[in-house]
């Protein structure tokens, strides 16, 4: 206790401040960081979108809203592309999340071997975005690759994962939901701060396992959840590697997602005004969707302290 | 008794649920391993887990890489670019952590509000201007892109990491540190670094991952070949050979991978516990 009294007068006044003053220096390259690689970009990948900018012919002449009017009344890739996107993300946030949800809750209640088990189902989701898992999905996936092997080993009919427009999407997310891990190591740890004491104190009331889970466990871990819908949908609007290299967006632009057509447009055919204007459709999206999971939040997601 | 075994069963039944589905999960690597000792032939062919014999062919003829470029010189600049980057994230992150969670300073609220909405901006949206930003600065086609980003500071997640941690250290050190005549940076180095370690090393390893097996941001920044690291490599291999060597693109994808499964099991504490303090990527 001595020592904080004997600091609250150290520092108080001018001696406060001064010392206060250095933060700026510590926080300095954050603040050069957020202005020039950041809020900068930001604003100016705005002004792009309004632009028809090529950097090779150093073009760079303000047209407006045409780049969007263009995406919405002229390209007909980019219905394509945006409905390859949303699908995905309807795909993969909401399959991850059940599964990562539905393992965490099995392994918390398991004993042995959890360590075990909890290192194999985390493996994957080391990997990320490499290519090298995207390499081994398009092997695996190939006409006469290992899956359809099985396939045909298991007299199940053959499918051409890769050449056909209704199975390429669902490969790709099963990659995606593949790489669960993280969230389920995420869900882990929230279950273990669920206090015990409400569980006993729910038995004791003659609550069923099932009541138990819906009004002690669910709420419990809403902020988790919550979290996690919002970082992977973020991460699942932008998606690139895996569409890329496994299908190249097609067959006839099945996975041909936005984050794909913002590559080609922007960094092949140079057409960057354009591509920013992708950009911002992306962002308004995800922005929108936050924005309403955030409102809705005070109806689902509880907070532990302030109950 | 009845419950009792119900109870059992129900535990049995769940085990069964976990192994099989951690059976499936790991099946791809596994196979991906054996599929690199295999022949082209033997890949697609049935369904046999273990090669016919185990050969390195595959192996050697894929390190040769591509037009004279092989996967040491691959492989030495992923190392150029990965270590570098991380080294300098995890002090630029340190030093801005420090300033967020010890100091009182005017506009600070506002400012660590823009650092928790640029957790969640979307990269898609900055990747144009900051590559016509690396144009301008005449950085393209080297590593400094990275370089620059991580001194400063732009992995919000990491600086975020780093606060939450600070946050958990009683203040009463500092001050003791501070009556004894330790300036704030002596308070950094001698009472608040050793303590954060393991938050340390944890960001270390997600930043070394990251950028390790990053992708899109070396497919825009890099072009010549000579500086490729193993993602471009990788996916310049495959282009390549696209109908014939296919054991030697796993053979090459499992040592890609190699480095990330031995470090995971190296430090596999730090990782669990980094994700779990923070909420790294959902």
């Amino acid at each position: 206790m001595f020592p904080l009294k004997g600091m609250a007068c150290i520092m108080k006044g001018s001696n406060l401040s001064k010392r206060n003053r250095v933060a700026y220096l510590y926080i300095l390259p954050w603040l050069i960081g957020i202005v020039v690689f950041s809020v900068y970009p930001f604003f100016i990948s705005f002004y792009y979108s309004l632009c028809d900018y090529n950097p090779l012919m150093s073009q760079h002449a303000f047209i407006g809203f045409d780049n969007y009017v263009k995406l919405f009344t002229k390209d007909s890739e980019f219905f394509k592309s945006l409905k390859a996107t949303l699908l995905y993300t309807v795909y993969t946030v909401p399959s991850k999340l059940l599964m990562s949800l539905a393992i965490a809750l099995m392994l918390n209640k398991a004993r042995k071997g959890i360590g075990v088990l909890r290192t194999i189902y985390y493996l994957p989701s080391l990997f990320g975005g490499s290519i090298a898992v995207a390499v081994l999905w398009r092997i695996m996936f190939m006409d006469k690759g290992m899956v359809n092997n099985w396939l045909k080993a298991l007299g199940i009919p053959t499918i051409s994962f890769l050449g056909d427009p209704r199975f390429a999407l669902p490969a790709l997310s099963l990659l995606e939901v593949w790489q669960f891990g993280s969230s389920m190591v995420l869900f882990l740890a929230a279950l273990k701060q669920v206090p015990n004491s409400l569980y006993e104190a729910a038995k004791i009331d003659g609550a069923s396992s099932i009541k138990r889970f819906f009004s002690i466990t669910l709420p419990g871990i809403s902020p988790i959840i919550f979290f996690c819908i919002i970082m992977q949908t973020l991460n699942a609007m932008q998606n690139f590697t895996s569409a890329f290299v496994i299908t190249k967006g097609g067959p006839l632009h099945s996975t041909y997602m936005l984050g794909v057509k913002l590559y080609n447009d922007g960094f092949k055919l140079y057409r960057m005004g354009y591509a920013s204007a992708t950009s911002w459709i992306i962002f308004s999206i995800v922005a929108v969707f936050t924005a309403l999971l955030f409102l809705s939040s005070k109806y689902w997601v509880f907070y532990s302290d302030e109950n | 008794m009845r419950a009792k075994s119900k109870k059992k069963l129900g535990k049995i039944i769940s085990y069964i649920i976990l192994i099989t589905i951690g059976i499936l999960m790991c099946y791809p690597l596994i196979w991906m391993f054996f599929a690199s000792f295999k022949t082209n032939a033997e890949i697609f062919a049935g369904v046999r887990l273990l090669p016919e014999s185990f050969s390195f062919e595959s192996f050697r003829y894929g390190w040769k890489g591509v037009g004279g470029n092989s996967y040491s010189i691959f492989f030495t600049n992923s190392f150029l670019l990965v270590v570098p980057t991380t080294i300098l994230t995890v002090v630029s992150s340190a030093l801005v952590a420090y300033g967020f969670a010890r100091f009182e300073f005017r506009a600070k609220k506002i400012l660590f509000t823009i650092l928790l909405g640029t957790l969640m901006l979307p990269n898609a949206i900055l990747i144009i201007p900051r590559y016509t930003i690396f144009r301008d600065f005449n950085v393209l086609d080297s590593y400094y892109p990275f370089y620059l980003m991580a001194a400063f500071a732009c992995y919000p997640f990491f600086t975020y990491m780093l606060v939450q941690f600070i946050r958990g250290i009683p203040k009463e050190l500092d001050e003791a540190a501070y009556i004894d005549g330790c300036g704030s940076f002596g308070i950094l180095v001698r009472v608040l670094l050793p303590l954060l370690k393991p938050a340390l090393f944890s960001a270390g390893l997600f930043q070394f991952l990251w950028t390790y097996n990053d992708y899109f941001n070396s497919l825009i920044y890099i072009s010549s070949i000579k500086k490729y690291a193993v993602s471009l490599a990788l996916r310049m291999t495959m282009d390549n050979e696209a109908t014939t060597a296919w054991n030697s693109i796993m053979a090459m994808s499992c040592l890609v991978v190699l480095p990330v499964v031995v470090l995971f099991f190296l430090c596999q504490r730090y990782f669990i516990e980094g994700i779990a303090t923070t909420g790294l990527k959902g």
